[in-house]
């Protein structure tokens, strides 16, 4: 494992030579921090969405990855999903984050499940799917994991056209009340104070202080 | 789940789903056979908050303070790990000082998060006068925390570009003192905790994930260096001054001479690691360049700078739980265009399955906190036997735990 460690660049190779023009776009990002300038390597791969499932792959035989999760973005025509994966951890100073991502059309918003290959992407996959309103073929599992069950089909919070949040479900929920549809609260709701009540107590003070003025009156 | 299996066992046990002083809530049905775990899924997301959401509204020095309020615990994790994936997209450079500080506080961030779990562990194991103990000590690492940022929960302290405040000689010997109590406490805690007959009994080969399970389901952190998997991002892909610093993950076979990845390896990296902050804060004392704390310190410059700013980043840091990643996105707007938060907890969740299959009810609570997800998903329980429901609270369940330690002292 660490005698043959690639540089990015060959990591970057492995891929280039393998899927040709399958792959769009490569970037190498280096950051350095500290004292010393160490550099961390992030290597970009824009991909086809037929290559994704073989270019795991493929980084799976270079070294077994971390998958961090799955991310993505609505660039309006298309919605590009970005896999974060790194490789070489273990190694002091040298890991990679290695990043596949591919765009899929939104009127075919389909992407292979990676979850025979890496098991824990089920996770990061459900969530995809009711983020970005992207289906996820043969996921094992297809149900919610964080929105709600009432939380209206077909609203993806994270689309930026119209099947995104709408105003509705966000601004002036004070005006909306309690929702109408829900079982009754389990104890009784309060009386509302009225606000007689306040002029009334209001009405007290001036009093009590008459009482008093009269008892020191009396005195 | 499958429902409606009527009076014959397997029993279906749900677990949750809210406590309000969990960060991720979690509804979890079990799938019983008498006593023993047969099967386990999980929700999450009960009280989902669209945070993600918000900061698509928000500028990058706003969301700073949103990245803040994301954990209770890891107050500096989320909010270093959003400015670092700004700083690469805007190309702001950091000056070393700041990354030192950055440093510092995410250990003492360590500290008191680990201690904070070991205390959980103790009361969930019914080890109570521990648990006071353990709490008792947290208190100086968040005295100490007070003290560099201002405040004790949420810090304040990361800006886009540096720090907010700079830790002046007078503190140094507030952080010393503090290193040294706990240096000292080190191996009256590895004592306390890892010789006690009782912990051994209950933890030892309970809720074990194989080192295979933890690459396979993307696990992180403590839990996945209890499995002998050989990751922290702060010996890997170090960030801030960690690059400067003599690093080595704890492994559990370090202390103990082999791996089993039970709840007892969990709790000897998390311990060990304890030590290892107040080391790596001691090497950070020492070797503090001197210098400004923030590359750019006028916040409408800040501004102006991402509005105009392109690209995409990845800021990742080693929270106390494990990997915190923030993936930015950014298109020369005010707000990002994508935001992705990824919490350590996310990634190990999933290890729970293989981790409480074939384990016993009473270990349930245990196995749960193991993993440190601010366990108390187990503050309401429902079980169904015979047809019949009735509700198991979370006292009632502790209870049973307490119960099974007294029974294996007997």
């Amino acid at each position: 494992m660490t005698a043959a460690r690639l540089t990015p660049e060959q990591v970057v190779e492995r891929f280039t030579t393998r899927f040709g023009d399958a792959i769009k776009e490569t970037r190498i990002g280096e950051r350095r921090e500290g004292s010393r300038k160490n550099p961390n390597y992030n290597i970009w791969i824009d991909i086809d969405r037929e290559a994704l499932k073989p270019a795991i792959e493929t980084l799976i035989d270079i070294h077994f990855p971390h998958l961090s999760v799955i991310s993505g973005n609505d660039l309006g025509e298309t919605i590009r999903l970005i896999y974060h994966f790194s490789i070489y951890y273990g190694i002091p100073h040298g890991e990679y984050m290695v990043t596949l991502a591919v765009q899929i059309p939104k009127e075919d918003p389909t992407v292979p499940t990676i979850s025979d290959l890496i098991p824990g992407a089920v996770f990061s996959e459900r969530e995809k799917q009711e983020f970005l309103g992207i289906k996820v073929t043969d996921i094992p599992d297809d149900r919610r994991l964080f929105l709600p069950e009432d939380f209206p089909e077909g609203v993806y919070p994270w689309r930026k056209d119209e099947t995104g949040i709408p105003d509705s479900m966000v601004k002036d929920l004070w005006a909306s009340g309690r929702p109408t549809d829900r079982p009754a609260p389990p104890a009784e709701e309060k009386e509302s104070c009225s606000l007689e009540d306040e002029s009334e107590e209001g009405g007290d003070t001036p009093a009590e202080g008459e009482r008093k003025e009269t008892k020191e009156a009396e005195e | 789940m499958s429902e409606g299996t009527g009076k014959k066992a397997p029993y279906t046990i749900p677990i949750g789903p809210i406590h309000p002083a969990l960060k991720e809530p979690v509804m979890f049905t079990f799938k019983m056979d008498g006593e023993m775990v047969l099967d386990v899924d999980f929700a999450p997301g009960q009280t989902h908050r669209g945070i993600e959401w918000m900061g698509m509204r928000r500028n990058p020095v706003q969301i700073v303070h949103l990245t803040d309020r994301i954990c209770g615990i890891c107050g500096v994790s989320h909010t270093l790990a959003f400015a670092r994936a700004v700083e690469q997209i805007v190309e702001i450079e950091v000056p070393e000082r700041a990354d030192y500080i950055r440093t510092i506080i995410a250990e003492f961030e360590r500290i008191q998060s680990h201690l904070l779990w070991a205390g959980v562990a103790a009361h969930e194991l019914g080890f109570d006068s521990l648990l006071h103990l353990t709490w008792r000590v947290r208190e100086q690492s968040m005295d100490v925390i007070e003290n560099l940022t201002g405040n004790r929960v949420n810090y304040g302290i990361v800006q886009v570009g540096g720090v907010r405040r700079d830790i002046v000689p007078e503190q140094h010997g507030v952080i010393e003192d503090c290193l040294t109590t706990y240096e000292g406490l080190l191996s009256k805690l590895l004592v306390l905790f890892l010789d006690d007959k009782s912990i051994h009994l209950r933890c030892r080969d309970r809720g074990v994930l194989s080192s295979e399970d933890s690459l396979k389901l993307c696990t992180v952190g403590p839990t996945s260096r209890a499995s002998g998997v050989n990751m922290d991002l702060r010996q890997d892909y170090p960030y801030a001054a960690y690059g400067d610093l003599d690093i080595k993950a704890i492994l559990p076979d370090q202390h103990m001479g082999e791996t089993r990845g039970d709840v007892y390896d969990r709790i000897v990296v998390r311990l060990l690691e304890v030590g290892q902050s107040c080391g790596i804060v001691r090497q950070c004392l020492d070797q503090m360049p001197a210098g400004p704390v923030t590359g750019e310190p006028k916040i409408a410059k800040i501004l102006a700078i991402c509005k105009k700013a392109h690209g995409e980043a990845i800021g990742r840091v080693e929270a106390p739980r494990g990997e915190c990643f923030h993936y930015v996105r950014m298109d020369g707007k005010e707000s990002p265009t994508s935001w992705k938060v990824k919490a350590s907890s996310y990634s190990n969740l999933m290890s729970w399955i293989p981790m409480l299959k074939g384990e016993q009810i009473a270990d349930i609570p245990i196995i749960v906190a193991s993993i440190d997800p601010c366990l108390s998903c187990t503050d309401r329980v429902a079980v169904i036997r015979s047809g019949k429901r009735s509700i198991l609270t979370k006292e009632a369940l502790h209870r049973m735990s307490v119960e099974k330690t007294r029974r294996l002292q007997s």
